[in-house]
């Protein structure tokens, strides 16, 4: 019996599809899903930073202020807000809306050209906050 | 004596024997997730990179404080609950799976400690 369900066929997955709009908003809301749940990990960082005093917090301020961890916090930025958009399509379709095709692919795309828009205002807002 | 009838007491539970309950509490703190999240990017535009002195008032600000605790509190609960689902679709050895929903939680909570503990201590001492 065992072997009847391991060698089962299997049903297409990912790599067979052509990608399509709504297909990767999907894949990306997990993925930005979890990357937000490691991500948490700079939060605490920082809390903890501002908790211990000064020497850490100038240290944290520091590391935070590379260029790779710059990168880092950029991507986490606009996991953020692609996850938050994605989001709110789900409230959408929880409430029984926004299921036509045409409508979808482009809200979909729409929520990628949000993100990104909402990241780079997001930075250029701190740089001219800090600067 | 209960008085439920059998189907009602059932109604609603499905096969994973809790319901709705872990799509609702996902899309409840899903919900609490949109304002307490534009609070935290507000609170990063103003405070990144701020002199030491500016951000510890900032967080010794009850109001400030009690709305961190809750961005902490809501964020953590529903990545807990949406990384269960993402191991429990991909990982099917039982055991692999026990032991990674264990660490789903331990993380969750040994996170919301160790952010709560800071904003805390920043709270009440400065
Ligand atoms: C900013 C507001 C947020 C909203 C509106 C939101 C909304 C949602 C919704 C509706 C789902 C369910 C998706 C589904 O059923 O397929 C979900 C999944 C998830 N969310 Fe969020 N979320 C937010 C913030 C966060 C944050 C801050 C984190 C992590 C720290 C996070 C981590 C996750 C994870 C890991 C999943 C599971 C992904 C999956 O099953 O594909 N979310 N989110």
């Amino acid at each position: 019996m065992a072997n009847v369900t391991r060698s089962r066929p299997l049903s297409p997955h990912l790599q067979i599809y052509k990608p399509i709009p709504t297909m990767v908003m999907s894949i990306l809301h997990r993925i930005t899903g979890v990357a937000l749940y490691f991500g948490t990990i700079l939060v605490v960082a920082w809390l903890i930073a501002v908790a211990s005093g000064e020497a850490r917090y100038n240290s944290i301020s520091w590391i935070f202020g590379t260029i790779p961890a710059l990168l880092v916090l950029f991507g986490y930025s606009w996991a953020l807000f692609h996850h938050m958009l994605g989001g709110i399509r789900h409230f959408m379709w929880d409430m029984g809306h926004g299921y036509e095709k045409s409508f979808s692919t482009k809200l979909a795309i729409g929520n990628m050209i949000g993100s990104i828009c909402l990241t780079v205002l997001l930075w250029i807002v701190i740089y001219l906050v800090r600067f | 004596m209960d008085m439920r009838t059998p189907l009602g007491k059932v109604r609603g539970l499905g096969s994973a024997k809790n319901g709705t309950e872990h799509f609702w509490h996902q899309r409840v703190t899903a919900v609490s997730n949109v304002p307490l999240m534009l609070f935290f990017m507000f609170f990063i535009v103003r405070y990144a990179g701020a002199p030491y002195a500016e951000a510890v008032s900032a967080l010794s600000n009850p109001f400030v404080a009690v709305v961190m605790a809750l961005v902490v509190l809501s964020g953590l609960i529903h990545m807990r609950l949406g990384m269960q689902v993402v191991i429990e679709d991909y990982v099917h050895n039982d055991a692999v799976k026990l032991g990674l929903l264990m660490l789903n939680t331990f993380f969750a909570i040994i996170v919301g400690a160790l952010c709560l503990f800071a904003i805390l201590k920043i709270a009440f001492t400065g």
